[in-house]
């Protein structure tokens, strides 16, 4: 493996040890298409990984216990709530977190629908739903209005931003199906 | 930052639906909320809190911790020492009387899941790992937290928080009561509810040398956690400065700075490092919440359905040790014309943590119960309710005997009830049916007030004809960057890309916490105002400028459009406000909006200032397993000027679901065996998911008011809850038969 960054925690001042328990587990993570190489206690979860020490807010946290999917990223494609899994597990498997969603400057068309459908008010649970509407996307499961709100319902937003969420993927899902509908 | 419509040059911004200019940030990921600002070195909290309700804590245990290496400290009441006596230095902008929680201050337990401990390690995992070694012991006092059993204890506040307006009974409310052809009587119930914004309160707190702060703090208004940091801990103003961004959502819950600031700052001036404290989801339940609150309705009307009398009585709780007040039962002497009015409210200390704002506190309450009573007296006089509603229609504030600055409520009825299809509603109660499931629909009304709230901005625009505006406001997600950059931008003339406005920094010109629904009108006006000020110094340079069009043109006769000054008469005499700038050789055009500058306040207090709303609600009963949703609501509001429809209508939306929420899902279970809440997560205390979000329309109607300020805007954010969970709770019973007056309507509850 090329170009892996060895990250050094954020909490450990430079020259000092970093402090355990017990020892910590060099893991090594591909996010978004890098590699990282974190040394970290075992008991880490995938989610306190990005935000404390790779610097990837973007993925949020919520409740930590699997119950509101602000955290939701893909795992090889697949949704997965980052909390409810360990990074150590995670291991050389492809991720891909909100940072990694838009290509460069160009936003993904479910980024831009839920822009345009304005799909969220205080937009901490944006990432979480736009991840997972990706991930049902794949799924290939939703095939009506009524199955988007069903499948997407792991996702809580306590703005209410659930209509507009609904048409954002909607209108994806339609232009996915009708390439002309763009 | 993006803007949709930006091709467009035409700059009249202010009701167009144009995006959150903060979209992009948003869908990103790169707008950062309080506990995301890293830094190298930065230690972490984990709080502690207590399982008891009262009581005492009798020895603590921190060794075990301490231990491990990595962790800095534990700290507790035995180790916390300096801290200001007075209450006053721990006052907040909600001014509840009594005396504000103090965490570490003294053995005593108050409430359950009181903060007792904190623990600060090198990293998340080795504080959680820390916090779990703390022992700490506790002595159980008698305690009392059931409002229910102590309805009678109840006491009327003499002073209440800000905001708070004491109840007015006017007339013989009881004599009318008595002779009163048609009268009901009801009493209503709903529990604790939780704000559970998704983003959890966290401050991170980066030190540096000598005491001097920064700290990201999710909170409603940066100046309010600015001003308890320095009273507290007694820094300089110019020492600490409080930055919010992003706030991921709160509802009321920022309105008082919690406990996690408190924290954070002790343990970076004791430790001299910067320290991050963020609470979990279970502490999310440990301060405030929407109180418990018991109702009771009398309503007593003519053969031909005019109110008589209204007798209405609240009693709610408080904590121990301060007096929570709300505007529960006023709007009960308000919403109709009526001139026998009997109002009662009352308080309860329990030994809970006092409640909090959330979202139309008081009104979500006292508007619930009084529209229910109003279905009930519908039925009882075998008329419509919504005919109800338009035979004691009021166009005067019968409470203030004034006009209303507006009111079109009467469009709201109209337009909702035409777009809802109301008039093909069956009236009989369980008369509507879709194979199994009953059908019923029910309406409400609804009304909030629209504050104006002393606000500044400042604004600065430079020769690349680029304006910053700023204000120490918020955006909890109510779209203040956006609606605040499209007024700045149409009173300037420029395009919106060339305007930015920046909140959420208290080192920004005053603003107050963003709460009330007062934030567009009273930064809205600020921004007008300071933006009237920039165009003015803008057009004297223009004036000056060799070879002007504009020396024998006064301001009134041109206009700011597209970036250009241009004369009204001749639009060949123009030029770019940009050029403006560049020719006369200025840096910058900078102005603060003068203080207030309220110029109609006298005027503005000879009206009643609200917004109105109507909800149509239609609701499907199981009509075997008692499951209710709701599956289709129209809400139509008027609330003066729409800055932003879209914006708006996503507020509108949300209340809508917050209504819901209240109505059918939200309740913090209170064992009062243990003095506890007991469903303290998100798995067990419900909300709605995307699977029980109905058809919403929103309707906006017209109405122009040119008292209450020069937008004529009014504020979105608490209207569309209110009547909201009172329309479903009567869909539920024009589904059903059944009365149900204890919330949340849950199954077992129907049948």
């Amino acid at each position: 493996m090329e170009n892996i960054a060895e990250i050094k925690q954020p909490g450990i001042a430079q020259g000092q040890q970093p402090a355990s328990e017990g020892q910590l587990l060099p893991v090594q993570l591909n996010i978004n298409g890098k590699n990282y190489l974190l040394h970290l206690e075992p008991w880490t979860s995938l989610l306190d990984a990005l935000r404390e020490y790779l610097d990837l807010t973007g993925t949020k946290k919520g409740c930590d216990h699997g119950q509101c999917g602000a955290c939701t990223i893909l795992a090889d494609g697949k949704r997965i709530n980052s909390c409810l899994t360990l990074a150590v597990m995670y291991d050389g498997i492809p991720l891909t977190t909100i940072e990694g969603v838009a290509e460069g400057d160009t936003l993904h068309p479910l980024q831009q629908a839920f822009i345009d459908h304005d799909a969220f008010q205080c937009g901490y649970c944006t990432p979480g739903q736009i991840c997972s509407a990706i991930g049902m996307m794949k799924e290939g499961r939703a095939q009506s209005s009524n199955d988007i709100h069903e499948l997407m319902s792991g996702n809580l937003c306590r703005c209410g931003a659930y209509s507009n969420i609904h048409d954002a993927i909607e209108q994806v899902m339609e232009e996915n199906i009708n390439p002309e509908k763009k | 930052m993006n803007a949709s419509n930006t091709t467009n040059t035409d700059t009249s911004y202010i009701g167009r639906p144009v995006n959150r200019v903060d979209g992009v940030l948003k869908v990103t990921g790169k707008a950062q909320y309080a506990g995301e600002y890293n830094t190298s070195g930065l230690l972490h909290g984990i709080v502690i809190c207590s399982p008891i309700p009262r009581g005492k804590i009798t020895s603590v245990s921190t060794s075990d911790a301490l231990k491990v290496k990595g962790v800095k400290k534990v700290f507790t009441h035995e180790n916390v020492k300096g801290l200001p006596w007075f209450d006053l230095s721990y006052k907040d902008m909600e001014l509840l009387p009594g005396s504000p929680f103090r965490p570490f201050y003294s053995n005593e337990i108050l409430f359950s899941q009181q903060p007792v401990a904190l623990v600060v390690a090198e990293s998340l995992e080795l504080a959680r790992y820390a916090s779990t070694l703390v022992r700490i012991q506790y002595e159980t006092a008698e305690f009392e937290t059931s409002l229910e059993r102590n309805l009678k204890k109840g006491f009327t506040p003499r002073r209440g928080k800000t905001g708070y307006e004491k109840p007015k009974s006017r007339g013989k409310a009881e004599r009318a009561l008595k002779k009163a052809d048609v009268k009901v009587e009801a009493a209503y119930f709903h529990g604790a509810e939780h704000h559970n914004p998704m983003e959890m309160f966290s401050s991170t707190v980066l030190y540096e040398n000598d005491d001097k702060l920064t700290i990201y703090d999710k909170t409603q208004g940066v100046l309010n956690s600015q001003s308890y940091v320095t009273r507290v801990f007694g820094l300089k103003s110019k020492n600490v400065r409080v930055l919010s961004p992003f706030v991921g959502g709160a509802f009321g819950s920022g309105l008082r700075p919690q406990y996690q600031l408190f924290m954070s700052v002790l343990a970076a001036l004791d430790l001299k490092q910067s320290v991050r404290v963020t609470l979990t989801r279970q502490q999310m339940f440990s301060f405030g919440h929407r109180p418990i609150t018991w109702q009771k309705l009398e309503l007593g009307a003519n053969k031909e359905g005019r109110l008589m009398g209204i007798s209405h009585t609240a009693i709610s709780e408080t904590s121990r040790f301060e007096t929570y007040t709300e505007n529960v039962v006023n709007w009960s002497g308000r919403l109709y014309e009526c001139e026998n009015v009997r109002l009662d409210y009352q308080l309860v200390p329990l030994d809970v943590n006092s409640p909090l704002d959330m979202r139309a506190p008081g009104a979500a309450t006292g508007v619930l119960a009084l529209e229910c009573a109003m279905d009930e007296l519908a039925y009882a006089l075998n008329i419509d309710p919504l005919e109800l509603r338009l035979k004691n229609y009021t166009e005067i504030d019968p409470a203030m005997k004034r006009a209303f600055s507006s009111k079109n409520l009467m469009d709201c009825y109209k337009q909702g009830a035409e777009h809802f299809g109301w008039e093909k509603r069956s009236y009989q109660p369980r008369s509507m049916k879709d194979g199994k499931h009953l059908i019923g629909w029910g309406m409400s009304s609804g009304m909030w007030d629209a504050m104006m709230m002393p606000a500044r901005a400042k604004a600065r625009l430079t020769p690349d004809g680029k304006l910053t505006v700023s204000s120490a406001t918020a955006d909890i997600g109510t779209g203040t960057y956006t609606i605040m950059t499209q007024i700045a931008a149409e009173t300037l003339g420029l395009p919106l890309n060339d305007v930015t406005f920046m909140l959420g920094d208290s080192s920004f010109v005053f603003a107050p916490f963003e709460g009330g629904s007062s934030t567009a009108a009273s930064v809205g006006t600020a921004v007008l105002y300071v933006c009237q000020n920039i165009k003015e110094e803008v057009f004297k340079l223009a004036q000056k400028i060799d070879g002007s069009p504009f020396h024998n043109t006064s301001i009134e006769k041109v206009v700011f459009a597209n970036g250009y000054i241009t004369s009204e008469d001749d639009p060949q005499q123009t030029i770019a406000i940009a050029e403006v700038l560049q020719r006369s050789g200025v840096k910058f055009i900078e102005e603060k909006s003068t203080d207030l500058k309220l110029k109609n306040l006298i005027k503005q207090g000879k009206y009643s200032r609200n917004t109105h709303s109507a909800v149509f609600v239609e609701v499907k009963v199981d009509e075997d397993l008692g499951m209710i949703s709701v599956t289709r609501v129209v809400s139509a509001v008027a609330a003066g000027t729409i800055i932003n429809p879209k914006t708006s209508r996503s507020q509108v939306l949300g209340g809508v679901i917050w209504g819901i929420s209240m109505a059918l899902h939200e309740d913090t279970f209170l064992d009062n065996n243990l003095g506890r809440f007991m469903n303290h997560d998100l798995a067990e205390y419900h909300i709605p998911v995307h699977a029980d979000n109905p058809e919403i329309e929103v309707i906006f109607v017209r109405e122009k008011d040119e008292i209450i300020n020069p937008l004529g805007v009014k504020g979105l954010g608490e209207i569309g809850i209110i009547g909201v969970a009172s329309a479903v709770a009567n869909a539920v019973f024009h589904a059903t038969g059944k009365r149900v007056r204890e919330f949340p309507i849950t199954l077992d509850k129907v049948f």
